[in-house]
């Protein structure tokens, strides 16, 4: 048993490690029965232990650690180290940069491997056994809905980092679950009108769409939005995941009569099948007497990068881009590059802002406790977090601001500046009735872990 | 082949019985005694169990038993949705469901053998998962996985009047630590019926068709049928995990389904040992293990535990270290996979056989007559050496400085020279 | 007709990926008995190569100006490319076809790559059983993967073919097809050909064909079957390794590729029949056509789904009609 008993021991010493930073962070099961909760997690010590669940491995893992690096910057900013970041600039502000209500912010990391079970088994363990108190990050909105629904379970607040499918806030919404990335319904309201103005109101668009619960809902967005503008669809065809070779799809492109092609693909099937509808010569080609066009409705600068050269002109829409003009903006960027050495993508953005708005609900509630930090949440107002004028709307936990469309810059100066912001589709352009997706929040009330 | 004492299963039953019982306070200075890992602990642990004895005994490669898992799971979720939110039927409906299609699947492959019958497994649970995942969706939901909701009919709990949302065994909870005890609990009866396969005239044929099937045949056995019996027990073990999973998280996915994860099965019982009946519940105990404690250290955390060191050195190690935790878990997993394989072929087990072997029996003098013991009443199954001369190779130390001061089992001459050529 | 014609181009074109990664799979797993679950990461790394090149060909002095600052915050930058800078026009001339170039660079880094594998870990698994090979070559696999992650990060990086095969060739109005993926599919077929040539036509050849027959009467001839082995081997990683760098323009290379061609380039050699190396070529010709068809809108909507699962069904069917498959000899591998 020697090997055993070595490996007993320094695992041992890592959690001895553990244990020093966040206090709380080992309350075992028996202690946890002996003392009267008020609600799951309820902080006890002098910290406060926050969960930070980002995709560490597979497809998405650089957009996960950007987000971490977002979060432990946060994490600084909150307890009043560093240059306070969008702190100096957030309005109206409650923290003081001292922690939250007091208590110095703690945090658990780990990894949601961009599936649902290990997302799912990743959290529970920061409720389980590291005690965190709220679940922030992620990277695919399969990951996101599956997160919300076990925090709404377990009466934990789960911040969703970066999910942009109808769902999250929109069938599958949940009391615990607040979204501040916007979501594909209000990209294609904020692209649809571009879209017709860029290139015509007589299109024909044809649609690969991934075949999966995101890519069906930007489809239906994209397609209502485009024909509300007098597109007409010609096809929707679904591409399965993670295809990696897409040309049996968009041959039949060429020969459909279109003249608009919209990849409803993210992260690596966008890079794959846009990078070979370029190499398929479809961006030369002339159909209907125009210029064929390929429109890509979400994209990131992660995303940009692995495309290269054929981002070129394509146009998209973001949440965030560092490059915006005002004052939160600047101030993230700054903090943030002047800690990591390269500006933030949108995915470190809205897990940045969610971290904030988290501490700063508590800080207005006057509680950790769960039930009144959502309150303070729903219907909040403020500015200054790099999106302008925003709301976090009570009916669905969704955020209402401006959204960006997003061109593919032709002459990048590097590989941070790939796109260009073509427009800012201001917030009641994109606004929607909250029942047109049904779903309910569920109870808010706070539950005993 | 001497068959062990019934009371040396049963002290192993025991043992293991207490180990289970005992999972959150042994388990909780290494950092996992929290009721979420142990309950993946123990439900993998039966899906390993499961897959062992088809793999273990039989040597039949299944690269599909995924689909059994994940089928296991939506019909679980099916029953809390539409019948009841307690367990049984929902097990009751995911063992039968998925112990059909292991029918199916297994009487389709089973008519081939080898990397023939693995490629056909894993060419069925890909199928099965690229369905769920998309054209499937009505029934399982697809990417965002099936849940239990509040508007669900739930028949039978409505007939009944119940109106508890959680999945609960006749009103225990399957939440938290009473969710561990039933899900260990369960583990328990099926390592049970594991001993009793291993040891059954039924277990003793599975083995006899791994040692040369050929010969079976000429015996006048027709293998096939013990093969599917053997296929469709694993299968539904899976299917019970599949449902112990859904109940203790109440969701179901399609990744539960990808080849990954059938993979994941197959690496954990090899890891842990194929053919002991220990050997895969350590093996899963470890994979899981890392995939969720190891992947949570972070750059922040290191720099705190050694905080002690001078900063120079600190950053240095803290770097070093960060390599192989946190994001980079899979580096170090991978490396434990080959780390075992080349250092311990025959899974962790051997490991503690051979640790077993150093501190009571020094040299087993003949192989014919004294059954291989470890100190908790596991027997090395692999006496007989498989056709494909593995056995003989397993003697041949990867490098021998490997084995070097390691007792080695006295080889027979004979296949001491099959090794060699 | 114009779609079929397509279609069969785009299958002929996939079918050249698939045919030559299982080549290599075959030549390790078919006549090595190795069932090496590290292919697909050797395929992976041979794509870097071509990554690993592109990014020495383009790397740059950096000298920090401090009187200016990024809107970052942190101190400017000045990059210089260095390379172009010290050749001038040839630099960008090889730049340009720096994935080409890197095929140069691959064949000895994936040869040493292949005989190291051998020499170090795969000869003593020859006679261990699958379940050992398949432990050993996965975690190999994910140690590979996870150091090219540590080093190029999880995001594909992309990788431009030279700009003269950068667009498409239009045959008629509706026909158009990629210069690259035809040079892909003509460099292909003369790999292929280099490695039937190889075994067929050299000594070398012949004695790695008898020794795949019975190994053991080749040694009794005074022949050292294990070194040609274990150079069949270091044939095996550059042909996946070429596969990998050709196939960048394509799909631009992330440290996980490999993982995604892995289970098919199994499904395709068992298809082909095991230790077949004409088959496996076939088989990875057919599947990539059948699965190009089945993707077509028209059988789509006959048969949602099918796209998903039709090279499964292809791989059922066969192994249930044809054991051995579709070039195998039999009892290959069967128990």
């Amino acid at each position: 048993m020697t090997d055993k008993t070595f490996s007993f021991s320094r695992r041992t010493a890592l959690k001895t490690g553990l244990a020093g930073v966040a206090a709380i962070a080992t309350p075992t099961f028996f202690i946890r029965d002996a003392w009267a909760d008020d609600f799951c997690n309820m902080p006890k010590g002098s910290t406060v232990t926050l969960g930070f669940n980002v995709p560490q491995t597979g497809p998405y893992a650089d957009e996960g650690m950007d987000e971490l690096r977002a979060l432990q910057l946060a994490v600084k900013h909150l307890n009043g180290e560093g240059d306070g970041g969008m702190l100096k600039t957030m309005k109206p502000l409650a923290l003081e940069g001292k922690g939250i209500l007091g208590k110095k912010v703690a945090f658990v990391s780990g990894d949601t491997q961009t599936k649902s079970d290990a997302a799912r088994a990743s959290a529970k363990r920061m409720i389980e056994k590291d005690g965190a108190l709220m679940i922030t990050g992620g990277s695919s909105s399969g990951v996101a809905v599956a997160v919300q629904s076990l925090c709404q379970d377990a009466g934990v607040i789960f911040m969703a980092g970066l999910t942009h499918s109808n769902d999250t806030t929109g069938k599958d919404k949940r009391a615990f679950g607040f979204r501040h990335f916007f979501n594909a319904y209000m990209s294609g309201q904020a692209l649809g009108p571009v879209l017709a103005a860029e290139y015509g109101k007589d299109r024909k668009a044809y649609h690969l769409t991934a075949d999966y619960t995101w890519g069906w809902t930007q489809e239906e967005s994209i397609k209502d939005a485009t024909e509300k503008q007098g597109w007409t669809t010609v096809k929707t065809v679904r591409t399965p995941l993670g295809a990696g070779d897409f040309s049996q799809y968009i041959t039949p492109v060429i020969n459909s009569g279109a003249d608009v092609l919209i990849l409803n693909h993210y992260g690596k099937d966008m890079v794959n099948s846009l990078t070979q509808a370029v190499q398929f010569g479809l961006r030369d080609k002339t159909a209907n007497g125009k210029k064929f066009e390929i429109v890509v409705p979400l994209f990131s600068e992660l995303m940009a990068q692995g495309a290269g050269e054929n981002i070129k002109g394509i146009i998209g829409t973001a949440n965030w881009d560092w490059k915006l003009d005002n004052e939160g903006t600047k101030a993230f960027t700054k903090s943030f590059g002047a800690e990591y050495g390269a500006p933030p993508s949108q995915a470190a953005q809205t897990c940045y802002v969610q971290a904030l708005l988290y501490a700063d609900a508590c800080e207005r509630a006057g509680t950790f406790n769960p039930t009144k930090v959502i309150e303070a949440l729903e219907g909040f107002e403020f500015d200054g977090l790099g999106n302008g004028k925003t709301l976090y709307r009570a009916a669905d936990h969704q955020c209402f601001k401006d959204v960006l469309v997003v061109q593919g810059k032709d002459d990048p100066k590097d590989k941070y500046d790939l796109l260009s912001i073509k427009k800012i589709v201001p917030a009641k352009d994109v606004t929607y009735d909250p029942s047109i997706f049904g779903g309910e929040l569920g109870s808010k009330d706070a539950k005993k872990c | 082949m001497k068959p062990t004492t019934k009371l040396a299963d049963l002290i192993l039953l025991l043992c293991f019985a207490a180990a289970v019982a005992a999972g959150p306070v042994i388990l909780a200075p290494i950092g996992a005694g929290y009721p979420d890992l142990l309950d993946k602990f123990v439900i993998y642990g039966i899906f390993a169990v499961g897959f062992n004895i088809l793999f273990g005994l039989t040597g039949y490669l299944s690269f599909g038993h995924a689909a059994f898992l994940g089928v296991g799971s939506y019909a679980a979720v099916w029953s809390f949705k539409l019948i009841s939110m307690d367990l049984l039927p929902a097990v009751l409906a995911s063992v039968v469901l998925s112990g059909l299609l292991a029918l199916v699947i297994g009487f389709v492959s089973l008519r081939r053998s080898g990397i023939y019958f693995s490629i056909l497994t894993l060419a069925f649970a890909q199928m099965c998962y690229n369905m769920a995942y998309s054209v499937l969706t009505p029934i399982t939901n697809g990417e965002t996985g099936l849940r239990v909701l509040r508007d669900d009919p739930r028949v039978l709990d409505a007939a009944l009047g119940r109106t508890g949302f959680t999945p609960s065994l006749a009103g225990l909870e399957m939440t938290g630590w009473t969710g561990y005890y039933v899900s260990g609990a369960i583990l328990v009866i099926a390592f049970a019926i594991s001993i009793a396969i291993f040891r059954s005239p039924f277990g003793m044929t599975l083995r006899a068709i791994k040692s040369n099937q050929k010969r079976m045949g000429y015996t006048g056995y027709n293998t096939r049928p013990f093969l599917l019996t053997a296929f469709v027990i694993s299968g539904m073990y899976a299917g019970l995990a599949g449902s112990l999973l859904a109940a203790t998280d109440p969701l179901a996915g399609a990744e539960r389904m990808q080849w990954t994860a059938s993979g994941e099965v197959v690496l954990m019982t090899i890891l842990g040992g194929a053919g002991t009946l220990l050997g895969p519940v350590l093996g899963t105990g470890l994979i899981k293990y890392f995939e969720n404690i190891f992947s949570a250290y972070n750059a922040h955390q290191l720099d705190v535990t050694f905080s002690f060191l001078p900063d120079g050195v600190r950053e240095w190690v803290v770097h070093g270290l960060g390599l192989f935790v946190g994001e980079g878990w899979a580096l170090t997993l991978g490396l434990l996979f080959m780390g075992v394989v080349i250092f311990l072929p025959g899974g962790i087990m051997e490991g503690i056989m051979r640790l077993g072997r150093l501190k009571r029996t020094p040299i087993v003098k003949s192989l014919g007559d004294s059954p291989q013991r470890d100190v908790i009443g596991e027997r090395a199954i692999d006496e007989m050496p498989p056709e494909d001369g593995s056995a003989p190779a397993r003697k041949e130390a990867p490098k021998g400085e490997t084995h070097a001061g390691e007792p080695q089992k006295p080889v027979k001459s004979s296949e001491m020279k099959a090794a060699t050529s | 007709m114009d779609a079929i014609i397509l279609q069969i181009m785009n299958g002929l074109d996939k079918g050249a990926a698939y045919a030559l990664i299982a080549l290599g799979l075959t030549l390790a797993f078919g006549t090595l008995g190795v069932v090496n679950f590290a292919h697909g990461a050797l395929f992976m790394l041979g794509a870097f190569c071509a990554v690993t090149l592109q990014k020495l060909l383009t790397l740059e002095t950096v000298k920090i100006d401090p009187t200016r600052t990024t809107p970052w915050g942190t101190p400017l930058e000045i990059r210089t490319p260095y390379v172009q800078d010290m050749l001038g026009d040839w630099g960008r001339v090889l730049i340009d076809y720096s994935v080409p170039v890197s095929i140069l660079i691959a064949i000895p880094v994936m040869l040493l790559i292949g005989v190291a594998l051998e020499r170090g870990l795969i000869r003593f698994f020859y006679k261990r059983p699958h379940a050992d090979q398949i432990l050993v070559t996965f975690g190999l696999a994910i140690v590979l993967q996870e150091i090219v992650k540590q080093i190029f990060g999880a995001n594909s990086i992309p990788q431009a073919a030279p700009a003269i095969a950068s667009g498409s060739l239009a045959i008629t109005d509706a026909i158009v097809y990629p210069y690259w993926r035809m040079v892909y599919l003509v460099f292909s077929l003369l790999v292929i050909g280099a490695v039937f040539a190889f075994l067929q036509l050299t000594t070398f050849g012949m004695v790695v064909r008898a020794g795949m027959q019975d190994r053991e009467t080749v040694g009794l001839l005074g022949i050292n079957v294990e070194r040609r082995f274990t150079i069949v081997f270091g044939i095996a990683a550059i042909v996946a390794g070429l596969a990998g760098v050709m196939y960048t323009p394509i799909v631009p290379p992330d440290y996980h590729m490999g993982m995604d061609f892995l289970v098919l380039s199994f499904v395709v050699v068992v298809v082909g029949g095991m230790g077949s190396l004409p088959g496996a070529v076939l088989a990875g010709f057919l599947l990539g056509i059948v699965q190009s068809f089945a993707s077509m809108n028209e059988i789509k909507s006959l048969i949602p789904g099918i796209d998903q699962i039709i090279i499964y069904l292809v791989a059922v069917v066969v192994l249930l009609v044809r054991p051995r498959g579709l070039m195998g000899r039999k009892g290959v591998m069967e128990s």
